[in-house]
């Protein structure tokens, strides 16, 4: 299996940061002013922000949403781990279209509820069909799941290990981590949309308003790529629940699932769950043809 | 060239803007109420956020981008008008060519604009800036599209600030330094407009958008509504003005616009073919455009519309008789510009969407706020263009009224 590489860095950022250096410590010199003034200014992503300055910066964050939810909020700025390449696994077989995944993300992830986002979305499609994207229907509402005559496929970011929003971003305000989930930097993001529409997935969600968040609904273990507030006008998607995962738990929608229908894993770990499972199951990935190459494998069968 | 004499020059140029009849400042005072009413619409879309759209996750581009690549198209055009006149210094078109620069720079200005109402940030879009903010370029078609868009405009603003800033004092323009620049701006002209419909055509995602054929396609819609506007704008600026735009420009521009207009329908025809013969499943969009898709039909008029009018456009534009003919011209003209501002405003970026990347299929019309905004645009543009007419035509009076040009 191919593994995945944290984005090199180019050079001119480095040289930049050291120009930025040089600046920050004449400003700190003639006016006594704080080097991170300047950095301020220079809105630089989440890989290029110096320890300290991070440190500050979550420091800020917390006391900010501590403040605004009124419980201790905590940012993890906590990073891959060596040998670790996330891989999802889900059996479409034993899905029945409940949703309650769909609700346990946004629990977990700090949507907005007002405009709803939703980071997986669960298509109901037609056994006499197939999976046909086209026939699939995402709004059926019965009184019961599921249905005979239909099965669900969920839907969410597929953590592409050759994922097109990523290329296309004009401002590198989005990459892949080293131990694969590809994170967007909400304070980065211009909200140009350019990923939305390179997404074959439909895996990339908008603010389109300022997202509503009731103090009582909020998670207060958040990380910085993850399930932290987002502002209005920037795109988010799903992170593998970063702040659970690194931390040795399984995303949310995988615990929340009632049928087992959800795996996740290592797949670097030959003796992993979601390895045994590849080699015991028959697997497949959605829009293979455009060679994204997701990290999110379907199953057909149990 | 010095401090003072720029600003000579620029008060001069002020001063000049100021003079007009009743007609010019009706004018103006038109375009001043719809960037009004458009400030008023942004404001809202600006704190409360692009809600106030109907673009959804489904429809993530609609409106605004699609004016955006239309302007795109409009912009480049001007190369149709730069290329007979300098590299084969044919004097009638060369006369007129600098209404091709302006309007190009009038262009790129609500290219520009647009793109900024699009954007959910607009306070970070200095992150756009290579070096200063952190462009990702080579790698994002949009990084590539800003650099070009960009330095098309800061290339013709050197073009015509230097025809103009001569023309106040009287003086030769340097043809060192504007030849090279003016044949550098055809290359530029085509290299704008087809990184962005690489912006698109990159996108595997979007098979509508994803056809090798895109890029062609844009340059040969460009070159028939660029100079469609430009005729237009010259007979409004031979009514209005002394300036002498000469029959034989007109004709020879005309008889350019119908092999345009060829290639247009031919390249469109060729894509239809494709589509509705190899029957994929990645046909659903050119179906939802045309026929419409299990009753959601918002843009099957539009896209017959425009079919229709391109094709009644390029006869029109093919028979010499008519294409002579002032009055048929001018149909032709109007009609291939609405045929392909509905082809490149509505019909490229909503259709690449509807039914999007998993089958929902969400009907997108502009809201108010969205046309509003997009006509606050357009007047933005208009005045820009007005503007640099205002203060281009009495400079450049000499070289434009009489028959032979100076410094040639």
């Amino acid at each position: 299996m191919k593994t995945t590489d944290d984005r090199p860095k180019i050079d001119r950022r480095s040289f930049l940061a050291g120009g930025t250096a040089a600046m920050g410590a004449i400003a700190a010199g003639v006016t006594g002013a704080s080097a991170g003034f300047i950095e301020d200014l220079l809105h630089k992503n989440f890989k290029e922000i110096s320890p300290d300055r991070m440190q500050r910066i979550v420091r800020e964050m917390e006391q900010e949403y501590t403040e605004k939810y009124g419980k201790n909020v905590t940012v993890s700025t906590k990073g891959a781990q060596q040998g670790v390449l996330f891989g999802y696994g889900l059996d479409l077989s034993r899905c029945i279209g409940c949703r309650r995944c769909v609700y346990g993300c946004v629990n977990e992830n700090n949507q907005s509820r007002d405009p709803q986002i939703h980071w997986i979305r669960v298509l109901e499609m037609d056994k006499s069909k197939g999976i046909n994207l086209e026939e699939s229907n995402p709004y059926y509402n019965p009184e019961t799941v599921p249905e005979e005559d239909s099965f669900y496929m969920p839907v969410a970011c597929q953590q592409c290990r050759n994922a097109p929003c990523i290329k296309v971003c004009p401002v590198e305000a989005t990459w892949q981590e080293a131990d694969g989930i590809v994170v967007v930097d909400y304070d980065h993001c211009i909200g140009c949309r350019c990923c939305m529409s390179a997404c074959p997935y439909g895996a990339r969600h908008f603010n389109w308003a300022e997202p509503e968040l009731a103090a009582e609904s909020v998670n207060p273990d958040m990380h910085y790529l993850g399930n932290r507030p987002r502002p209005n006008g920037v795109v988010e998607k799903c992170t593998f629940c970063i702040q659970r995962v690194r931390n040795g738990k399984y995303p949310a929608c995988v615990e929340i699932c009632p049928v087992g229908a959800r795996k996740f894993g290592n797949l670097l770990d030959e003796a992993d769950e979601m390895r045994v499972l590849m080699r015991k199951k028959r697997v497949f990935v959605l829009k293979e043809d455009l060679n994204t190459q997701p990290k999110f494998y379907y199953f057909y069968a149990t | 060239m010095n401090i003072k004499k720029i600003w000579e020059f620029l008060i001069g140029s002020f001063r000049l803007t100021l003079k007009g009849n009743w007609a010019y400042h009706s004018w103006m005072a038109f375009l001043a109420v719809l960037m009004v009413s458009g400030g008023f619409a942004y404001w809202r879309q600006f704190t409360e956020g692009l809600i106030v759209t109907n673009m959804r996750d489904q429809v993530s581009w609609a409106f605004y981008i699609g004016n955006f690549t239309f302007l795109v198209g409009v912009a480049a055009a001007a190369v149709l008008l730069v290329i007979p006149a300098y590299v084969y210094n044919w004097k009638p078109i060369r006369e007129i060519a600098i209404f091709g620069e302006l309007l190009a720079i009038s262009a790129i200005v609500m290219c520009l604009l647009f793109v900024t109402v699009d954007i959910g940030q607009p306070s970070r879009a200095l992150e756009l800036l290579p070096f200063i903010g952190s462009l990702n370029v080579p790698s994002s078609l949009l990084g590539w599209d800003v650099l070009v868009l960009n330095g098309y405009l800061v290339l013709n603003a050197m073009i015509v600030g230097h025809f103009l800033y001569k023309a106040y004092f009287k003086k030769p323009y340097n043809k060192n330094f504007v030849v090279p620049l003016l044949l550098f701006s055809i290359p530029a002209a085509i290299s704008i407009h087809t990184v962005t419909a690489f912006v698109y055509n990159g996108m595997a995602a979007r098979p509508f958008w994803n056809a090798s054929i895109l890029a062609p396609r844009f340059i040969a819609s460009a070159l028939c509504s660029g100079p469609a506007i430009m005729l237009i704008l010259f007979q409004i600026l031979r009514k209005t003005t002394h300036i002498r735009i000469r029959k034989e420009a007109i004709s020879k521009i005309a008889e350019l616009m119908a092999y345009a207009m060829f290639l247009n329908l031919f390249l469109f025809g060729v894509e239809i073919f494709k589509e509705y013969y190899s029957n994929t499943s990645h046909l659903v969009h050119t179906k939802y455009l045309y026929t419409g898709l299990h009753g959601h039909t918002a843009l099957v008029p539009f896209a017959w519309i425009s079919l229709i009018f391109s094709v009644v456009a390029f006869m029109l534009f093919l028979v010499p008789k008519t294409r002579m003919n002032m009055v048929t011209l001018n149909l032709g003209c109007i009609l291939i510009y609405a045929g392909v501002y509905i082809e490149k405003g509505l019909a490229l970026v909503i259709p690449g969407m509807t039914p999007d990347t998993l089958g929902e299929i969400y009907e997108y019309i502009p809201t108010w706020i969205e046309i509003r905004v997009g006509a606050g645009i357009f007047a933005i543009g208009f005045m820009v263009f007005t503007l640099l007419c205002k203060v281009a035509i009495p400079l450049l009076h000499d070289t434009l009224a009489d028959p032979v040009a100076p410094g040639a």
